[in-house]
């Protein structure tokens, strides 16, 4: 399965900021949605497997945004690529509306899990690799986006030891790196990961080539990060 | 010597583990030992993450979004109170199922100190919705119990004891059993419990209901086997965590209940889980002494005695 070439093109990326600003209400995370819009944008326009008019197919790649607030951007990439109607987005957070201020994936259509309280996303996308793979699923790729002040939650660091020795090479994380966390990471994120045996790479989170090429790096054996460094709290 | 309800725990898992590949198991360093067979006969579906509880029940989670029905092990503190969180998250507001089995109920730390102790735990779980929460007392029971929850799709807590009754009875997941029936109150005892309640209410003329599952709590059999309206609940874990599903089930029955369970007082002793039942209460000789006073003072729900 090709995602460029099997993904309807409903929207292009000049169009996103359009559907964003369909979302209007008190949300108060419009930077964390702007951090997010270009690396989510080119995992749905040139890296996910996934066919939206077949959104459960067990062969799909699995995106899970950790980074569950500020949802703007990811509501209007799956809007952009037909996952959601663009019509929906206008009522974001109402009581009607099955988009609210953090996604369900009871609700949404290809989102693949609900997040919204910190460092959950990465130690279920470990499980969810292992899983995938325990039953030969081997195709299968799972990408998490998180935070940098997001792996100030414990939960993460569990994750990122557990995944490395188990080897889970299906396994993609991505951090949106605006420099956001309090106390900062001496040493670079990049570090945090390959001292438990990730591959990782640090690239402009708002170049897509970078992003693309970052995203299709090779790690046989090992999980990879992708640290995308975008604007200081944008 | 005697067998325990967690070894039977871990041979029942290891069967289930050959008959259904839709099983995982998921450990913290607890029992790893107990599943070394279990590991190596299906490497990859037993998966220690180590000392790491958070990412064993969001682990556990992404087993089931992968398809797998995980099994979740470890003492229960560690698995209901500190990762409550990913209980209620990774599981519950996924939807995904899974099945939570603990061992250390209650105080069966009671050498090891508050740590190792949650008298909390059902109380906990059950506070989150669409939980079947299984309270056996004996090995038997166990293992009808778990082959139950494994089978199923959706969420279990699976809640194990050092300690245990002598003999095993005949239950059926989700139903109460009638021990025996009498006309003045009915006790309902809740898993290891049952032993000290029978023991306690020798001689009375009391119901005697049997709970092993107490979410959802089984409200037909008590409808069916009331008599005089006194409702005596007997609870392993803290006092009190099954009161409100009394009330749910006798709407518009006035009705009395006298709850016992562990206080919810921090009991700063160790010794041995037959010292902590006597100091709470919960030994035979405690249990008859508060359900005599109870029974002969304050009249009755249908009027003084």
């Amino acid at each position: 399965m090709d995602a460029v070439t099997t993904v309807e093109r409903r929207s292009g990326y000049s169009e996103l900021l359009r559907l964003i600003s369909l979302q209007t209400g008190d949300e108060k995370h419009s930077t964390a949605a702007a951090s997010t819009l270009d690396v989510i944008w080119v995992l749905y326009d040139r890296v996910l497997r996934l066919d939206p008019s077949n959104a459960t197919d067990p062969e799909r790649d699995r995106f899970l945004l950790s980074k569950g607030h500020g949802p703007m951007a990811f509501y209007a990439v799956l809007a952009a690529r037909g996952l959601i109607e663009a019509e929906s987005l206008a009522g974001f957070g109402e009581f009607g509306s099955r988009l609210g201020h953090h996604p369900d994936r009871n609700l949404v259509p290809g989102v693949e899990i609900s997040s919204g309280s910190l460092g959950h996303g990465l130690p279920i996308a470990v499980g969810l690799a292992h899983g995938l793979r325990v039953q030969g699923r081997t195709g299968p790729r799972v990408f998490c986006l998180v935070g940098d002040a997001e792996l100030d939650e414990g939960s993460n660091a569990e994750a990122i030891a557990v995944a490395a020795r188990l080897g889970l090479d299906r396994l993609t994380a991505i951090v949106i790196d605006n420099r956001s966390s309090t106390l900062g990471w001496p040493g670079g994120i990049a570090g945090r990961f390959t001292v438990e045996g990730w591959s990782a790479l640090t690239i402009d989170g708002r170049d897509h080539d970078a992003i693309f090429a970052g995203l299709s790096a090779e790690h046989a054996g090992t999980p990879h990060v992708v640290v995308a460094v975008v604007e200081e709290r944008s | 010597m005697t067998e325990t309800m967690r070894d039977r725990f871990v041979r029942t898992t290891s069967a289930l583990l050959e008959e259904d590949p839709r099983l995982a198991v998921v450990l913290a360093d607890i029992s790893v030992s107990a599943f070394a067979d279990a590991s190596r006969r299906h490497p990859g579906r037993v998966v220690n993450v180590g000392i790491r509880e958070q990412l064993l029940v969001s682990f556990a989670g992404g087993l089931a979004l992968s398809g797998l029905r995980p099994i979740v092990h470890t003492y229960a503190p560690f698995l209901v109170e500190r990762p409550f969180e990913q209980v209620k998250l990774d599981l519950g507001h996924q939807e995904v199922g899974a099945v939570l089995v603990s061992v250390g109920g209650s105080y069966d730390g009671s050498r090891m100190g508050r740590t190792h102790q949650t008298p909390e735990d059902v109380a906990l779980i059950g506070t989150l919705p669409g939980w079947t929460i299984a309270v056996p007392g004996h090995p038997d029971e166990t293992e009808v119990l778990l082959r139950d929850a494994a089978a199923r799709d959706d969420r279990v807590y699976v809640r194990l004891s050092a300690i245990q009754n002598a003999l095993a009875r005949p239950v059926a997941p989700g139903r109460m059993r009638i021990e025996r029936r009498g006309a003045r109150a009915t006790v309902i005892a809740v898993g290891p419990m049952l032993d000290p309640v029978l023991e306690a209410t020798a001689g009375l003329d009391v119901t005697v209901l049997y709970a092993t599952t107490v979410r959802p709590f089984d409200r037909d059999v008590l409808l069916a086997t009331l008599a005089e309206p006194d409702i005596i609940l007997v609870e392993p874990y803290q006092e009190g965590t099954s009161s409100a599903e009394i009330g749910r089930a006798l709407p518009t029955v006035r009705h009395r209940l006298l709850s016992i369970g562990v206080p919810n007082v921090e009991l700063r002793r160790y010794g041995d889980p037959e010292d902590h039942a006597r100091a709470h209460g919960l030994d035979a000789g405690g249990i008859r002494a508060r359900i005599a006073a109870w029974l002969t003072s304050g009249g009755t729900a249908r009027g003084v005695a």
